[in-house]
This record gives structure tokens, sequence and C-alpha cells, in this order.
């Protein structure tokens, strides 16, 4: 969980992305309020939450390190290592597992070679895709659903997902986005 | 404040009356927060215990803000029936009409009201704490017989008296960090640990130090501090005394005895003026270790890591234990009597005015009292060695000396204590000072070479550890350690407090009271007290500061003297 210190001499926050936080700050009676809108902030910019950026969030929020890590502890959207360019969270809560959540998981990791026994977030060796089972996404009328990054894709089957990663593939752009369905 | 103030206080507190178990009680109906000192209303559980009925808790901690998380306090209560007029309802036999709520509270965060019924022992509570019980233990590792706090666990104590020997529960039991080290003096067990934050709120609200914290979510919850540093301060170890459950362990007793084979004396901690409460934790003439004894006037719960530590000098084994005497090169052991006789002979024979006596703030206020008996007879100079460190913010006093206070009431030290030290070494050097009598103080230390000891008649040391003095001395006397014996310390507020005997001296060693008052009876023909009760009854008697106090009014918790409780507390 610790950077090196070149990672962490590295970690510097655009003048927008503190500006706009700034800003947030002024919405509330306690710095402390924007705890989970700057985590969010800069897992959105970084693409995880480094100790870098907690620290960086505690000293600007007066908060300790350790409250801030508590909270990115807690919710399961927050991610300590990089996440892949792709990231596919399939939902395994009541109607989504009923309708077969888990044959869209195991397609995706039997595709990208990973371990469909470990229900932990996992992601290729080449850092391109992160696949994960997720809680309810509040879509369970059209299960099972997944999110691709931040993208909705339902009533999925494990002919769509292999579409899916057929797009992503051809994909070779550098940026990290949705697939725009 | 002094009991009267408390008296005051408590009585313009508005009284409110309600019944637990069916006897009736009127309780404040405010009590003080215990970090913040403001009034809040009082809880079910305070109430309760003020009147004497004790509600099984495992997070709720009379010292510590509350939490409600461990639901282990869940009780049943009813409320009078209003009518509109908000009147209480009677049954026809004049009594108020009780509704009960049909659902369970947590006694630690439920205020109490005026009327309220509460209820204990009902069939539901009890089904409540199995339950609770139940769900505490489901990832617990239940490794009660290598776990330190077997013995003293509440855990276990509750699963005891209300657990039941099946569980629900046949999955396998989470596994999480089983030896952790938190810190240089704690090892956290994460199985161990029911999550009742005590150790959080006891670190953040009463050391200010917010150093630990819950990480990840449900089941997977652990204590932790923030990776990379450390849980650090001079506070940490009351952490492991108020943690339920064996989950913090101090590395200094981690695995050393069985809790229940150890006897618990209620002492003082000799390590600063502060003179915090505590238990001396024993077996066969071994320290354990020290945990604190709560004193609302002293120390509250706590004592600090340094003063808790500083104990292994009692089973040293190169403590002094024989009495010892030298002449032309030679050392030898020889007996109590012997040597109380021939030193008492040497100091008759010597003219008033040639003795000198340095007596340590680190001796009992009896022995110091008898030392200040001594030097008057003898009319000799006198002097102290104070010992300044750092102090801090909660309870450590810079004076790192338990007993300056009676040093200063017998005024045997100069005004600025060890100032008179030089003065004895030139009168030593022109032979003004001939007699050197040392208890509990090494003279080298202080600046006495042991050149100028050599030209003494009489170097009399009495002490419990070897050091430059004692190999000069041409009588070691071995004396006790404040484990073995008893006394009191009057510590810097001015609050006399009595400290009990644990165990034996080793050997021949014998308690300086003792000593000292076998020198004055020699000395005076006349027998002097030989206990510290008779030798405190005395000095109280003869002191108005002391206020009529007596050994038996002392108790455990201490009095205060008369003219410093106003001066000392603002
Ligand atoms: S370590 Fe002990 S005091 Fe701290 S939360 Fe766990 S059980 Fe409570
Ligand atoms: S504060 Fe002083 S008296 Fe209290 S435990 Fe520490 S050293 Fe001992
Ligand atoms: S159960 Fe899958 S979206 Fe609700
Ligand atoms: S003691 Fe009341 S909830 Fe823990």
């Amino acid at each position: 969980m610790h950077e090196t210190d070149s990672m962490v001499m590295e970690f510097s926050v655009p003048n927008t992305l503190e500006s706009e936080i700034d800003e947030l700050i002024t919405h509330y009676p306690e710095k402390r309020s924007v705890t989970l809108m700057a985590l969010h902030a800069l897992q959105a910019h970084f693409g995880f939450v480094s100790d870098a950026g907690i620290e960086w969030i505690a000293q600007k929020l007066d908060q300790t390190p350790l409250a801030v890590l508590e909270l990115v502890t807690f919710y399961p959207m927050f991610s300590r290592e990089p996440l892949g360019k792709f990231h596919f969270r399939i939902c395994r809560t009541l109607s989504c597992a009923l309708n077969g959540s888990e044959k869209i998981y195991w397609a995706l990791c039997e595709q990208l070679g990973l371990d469909k026994n470990v229900h932990k977030r996992q992601t290729t060796p080449d850092g391109r895709f992160t696949v994960e089972f997720v809680e309810c996404l509040a879509c369970c009328n059209k299960g099972p659903v997944l999110f691709l990054n931040e993208d909705f894709h339902e009533n999925m089957t494990e002919e769509s997902v292999s579409k899916l990663l057929t797009i992503c593939n051809g994909d070779n752009s550098s940026e990290r986005k949705g697939t725009g369905k | 404040m002094s009991n009267e103030e408390k008296v005051q206080a408590k009585v313009e507190v508005p009284m409110i009356t309600f019944k637990v178990d069916g006897q009736t009680v009127s309780v404040p109906k405010t009590l003080p927060h215990p970090v913040t000192g403001k009034p809040e209303p009082i809880s079910i559980i305070q109430a309760c215990a003020l009147a004497g009925v004790n509600i099984p808790h495992l997070c709720y901690h009379p010292k510590l803000p509350v939490a409600g998380n461990c639901r282990m306090c869940l009780i049943e209560y009813g409320m009078p029936v209003l009518d509109r007029e908000r009147k209480p309802v009677l049954n026809p036999d004049g009594s108020p009409q009780i509704r009960r709520i049909p659902r369970q509270a947590i006694a630690c965060a439920t205020p109490v009201t005026p009327g309220m019924e509460v209820y204990t022992q009902t069939e539901g509570v009890v089904r409540a704490r199995k339950s609770v019980l139940e769900f505490l233990a489901l990832n617990h590792p239940l490794d009660c017989p290598i776990c330190d706090k077997a013995g003293e666990c509440k855990l276990q104590e509750y699963v005891h008296q209300y657990g039941q020997e099946t569980s629900h529960f046949f999955e396998t039991k989470l596994e999480k960090p089983k030896k952790k080290a938190i810190s240089s003096k704690i090892v956290l067990d994460n199985e161990r640990c029911i999550l009742c934050t005590r150790c959080v709120r006891f670190t953040d609200s009463v050391a200010k130090n917010p150093a630990l914290g819950i990480l990840n979510r449900g089941a997977l919850n652990t204590i932790s501090n923030y990776p990379g540093t450390e849980f650090e301060h001079n506070y940490t170890l009351n952490t492991v005394d108020i943690c339920p459950v064996g989950a913090l362990t101090s590395r200094d007793f981690r695995f050393q005895m069985r809790t229940w084979f150890l006897s618990e004396t209620p002492s003082i901690c000799p390590n600063c003026a502060t003179g915090c409460n505590i238990l001396i934790h024993s077996l066969k003439g071994h320290i354990y270790r020290l945990t604190p004894r709560e004193n609302d006037a002293v120390n509250s719960c706590w004592m600090c890591d340094s003063g808790r530590l500083n104990y292994k000098w009692v089973n040293d084994s190169r403590r002094l234990s024989n009495v010892l005497w030298s002449e032309a090169g030679r050392r030898d052991e020889i007996d109590w009597e012997t040597a109380i006789s021939k030193i008492s002979a040497a100091l008759k024979s010597s003219s008033k005015g040639s003795t000198a006596i340095l007596v340590s703030a680190r001796q009992s206020t009896e022995e110091i009292f008898l030392v200040s008996k001594l030097a008057k007879l003898l009319e000799a100079q006198t002097d102290s060695l104070p010992r300044i460190g750092e102090g801090d913010f909660l309870l450590l006093n810079p004076d790192m000396n338990p007993n300056s206070k009676a040093i200063e009431i017998f005024g045997l030290a100069s005004a600025t204590p060890g100032a008179n030290v030089s003065k004895i070494a030139k009168a030593i050097e022109s032979g003004a000072i001939r007699n050197l009598i040392a208890i509990g103080e090494n003279p080298v230390e202080m600046g006495i070479e042991p050149g100028l000891l050599s030209r003494l008649d009489l170097f009399v040391v009495c002490d419990i550890l070897g050091n430059k003095s004692t190999l000069e001395a041409q009588y070691l006397l071995p004396g006790a350690s404040f484990a073995e014996k008893q006394g009191t310390f009057i510590n810097a507020k001015g609050r006399v407090q009595r400290f009990g005997k644990a165990f034996d001296p080793m050997g021949e060693a014998r308690p300086e009271y003792w000593i000292l008052s076998s020198l004055l009876s020699a000395l005076t023909d006349k027998l002097w007290p030989k206990t510290p009760e008779e030798i405190f009854n005395m000095m109280a008697a003869e002191l108005p500061a002391f206020n009529g106090m007596t050994w038996a009014k002392l108790g455990t918790a201490g009095m205060n003297l008369l003219s410093t409780t106003n001066t000392t507390e603002k």
C-alpha cells in the first residue's frame, strides 16, 4: 500500500481540481463534509486513491489521514490500486444473481485470463482490464446488469459481454472513458 | 474541590426518581460528561450503578464518551401513562400506570426520565444478552487458554454468566491479524477485538492523540493506526486496561503470568509527585505489573506508561540484602541490633551539630518525619535531591520525587533543594561535620567526593541498590522498596495517600521507618513507634496541617492537607 518516495514526490493535484475542491468546501459548515467528494475527484483524476492522495485530502480538510483512510476502506468504490482502463463492475445482488450474473463474471474472467473463483477486484497484468462483483446497481428489472466504467449495460448475456470485450480490445486510445452506449 | 463543596454541588442538581427492578431510587438529573465536564442527562446505566444495580456492558466506560455499539447493555423499561393533560394515569390503588415499551433499549445511551421503570432481569433481557454474546463470539477465536486477559475479560465473564454452550454458526471464522505490533509497548490481536472502540475513544478524547481508528467494513472491521505511523505516547497502556477483551496486550506483561495467580495490593506510584493510585500485581515477592486504581481526586482511572513500567528495579537481583560494616578495609555482615547500637553509640559520643543527614524525597512521610526528629535531636544539617523531569498535560508531574511535599513540610531541604550539599561538603572538609547519614540518597552523585567521605568518623548509608556511595559506607543498611512496606506519600497537591505492602523485603532488608525508629529509640532511651500506622498517627497529632487525619481515616483514597487544599488547586 505504500508508494515509493519517487511516487510520493510525483503526486501533485492540478490547480483546477484543487480549486474545485476549495469551492466545494464553501458549501458546507464543516470542511470534513467534503471528504467523500474529494476522494471521488482524486480517484477520477488519478485512477485510484493513493496514500499521498489521502494525506493531501487530510491536510486540506483538517482531518487525520487515519480518518480519511477509514472512509476509503469503508466504501468499496474506492480503489487503493490503479484500476484498469476498462473497469467492469458486475452486480451480484439478488435479482441479477438469479438471472445469471455469475455466468457473466465467469465469462469475463475466462476471456481475460483472470481467476473466476476469486471474488475480489482483479486487474489483468497489462493493467487494461479490472473486473469485480459489486452490489445492487439499482436496475434490478434488467438484470444481469454491469457497469463498464461509467456506463450501464443491461440484460447481459455471455454473448453480449464478449461483444463488449471486443469493442474494448479494439480501443487503443489512452484515455479512460465509457463505451458510449 | 473540598468534600463539602462537592456535596453542595450535588445538592444543586435536581433529582429524579425512577424504579429499577422494583426498587425506587432518586438520582441526580444530570451528571458531568466524563471528558468535557458539561452536565448531561443521566443514563440508565449510570443511574442503575448509583442504585447498586450493575448492568452488563462492554463498550460503555464511565470515563469515556458513550459509543453505544456493543448492545450488551440492553434492558427493558416502562413509562408512566399520561392523560391528555399530561398527568399520570393512576391504577385503582393509586400507583401510576406503567406502559411497557415493547422495544429493548441500550442502557448506556438512554436517559432516565421521571417515573421510568427499568427491568434488568426479565426473560427478554436475558435472551438479549445471550444473543448479543452469540454474535460477539461468531468470529471470536475463543483462545482464552493463551490469552493474557483470561480471568479478567469481560466477554469471558458474560459468556460464563449468560452464554450458551452451542452456537448457530457453523461457518469458518474470519481470520484477522493476530499479533500486530501497534506500538513498542502494545500488541494487537484483531481477532479478539470486539470493536467496542474504547481504545479509540481513550486515545482521542483523554490522551488527545487520535491515533487509532476502524478500517474496513462490517465483519472485516479492524482497529488500526495509520499505516506507517506508530501508536506512541505516554498513556497508551491504559488502552490495555480498558480493552474489555484480550485484544490489546502489554508487551511487558504478555504471557508472563495467569492473572488469577496475582495478588493485588493497593499502592501509590512512586515515580512522580502526582501520586497516581495503583495496584501492585505480585506473586511470591515478584512484581508482574502495575495498573491504575481509580481515584477521581488524583488520576481518574489512568496512569502514565513511564510510571507503569518503572518497577523492574524492585526485583533487581543486585538489591542490597545484608547489613554490612566496614572497618580497616574489611567488610563484614553484622546483625541489625549490633548495627543500630554501634551507630547510636557513635552518634551519642559526637557533639551536637556535627552530623549531616541527606534524605530522599522518595521515602515515606513517616520516614521523613522520623528523619526530622533525628535531625532535631542531633542538630543536624539536612538536604534532599530534587529530581526534575518533563511533565505533561494529563498526569505526569515534572517533579519525579513522590514525596517532595513531605520534605517541604518538615523543612528538610534547603530553600533550593540540594543547595546545602556544597556547604555540607565544605563542612566535612573543614572537619565541622564528622558524621553523614544518607537515606535513599547518593552523596557522591550529589557532589560529595569519595575522598571527602573517607574523612568522616561515621558514614551510614541506607539504600536499596548499590551505587558509588554504598561502596564507601561504613554502615550499609539495606532498605525496603515501596512495594515492601506500608507508608504514605504526599502528592504535589497536598493529598496524603497510603501505599500498601505487597511482600516482604529481601533477605535482611528492613523498612527505613523501622531502622529510623530503632535508631531513635537507641539514642533517646525511650520507645519510638515502630509501625507506619503509629508513626503516622503521632505525626498527624503533632502537625495541624494534617487536620485530624488518622491512618485509618486515610483509607485507600487519601485525604488533603489542610493548608494546601486551597492554595494548590487554584
Ligand atoms: S482493541 Fe479492545 S478496546 Fe479497542 S475496540 Fe477492540 S475490544 Fe475495544
Ligand atoms: S503520572 Fe506520575 S504518579 Fe502517575 S503513573 Fe506517571 S509517574 Fe506515576
Ligand atoms: S440486483 Fe442487480 S441491479 Fe439490483
Ligand atoms: S454498553 Fe451500551 S451499547 Fe455497549
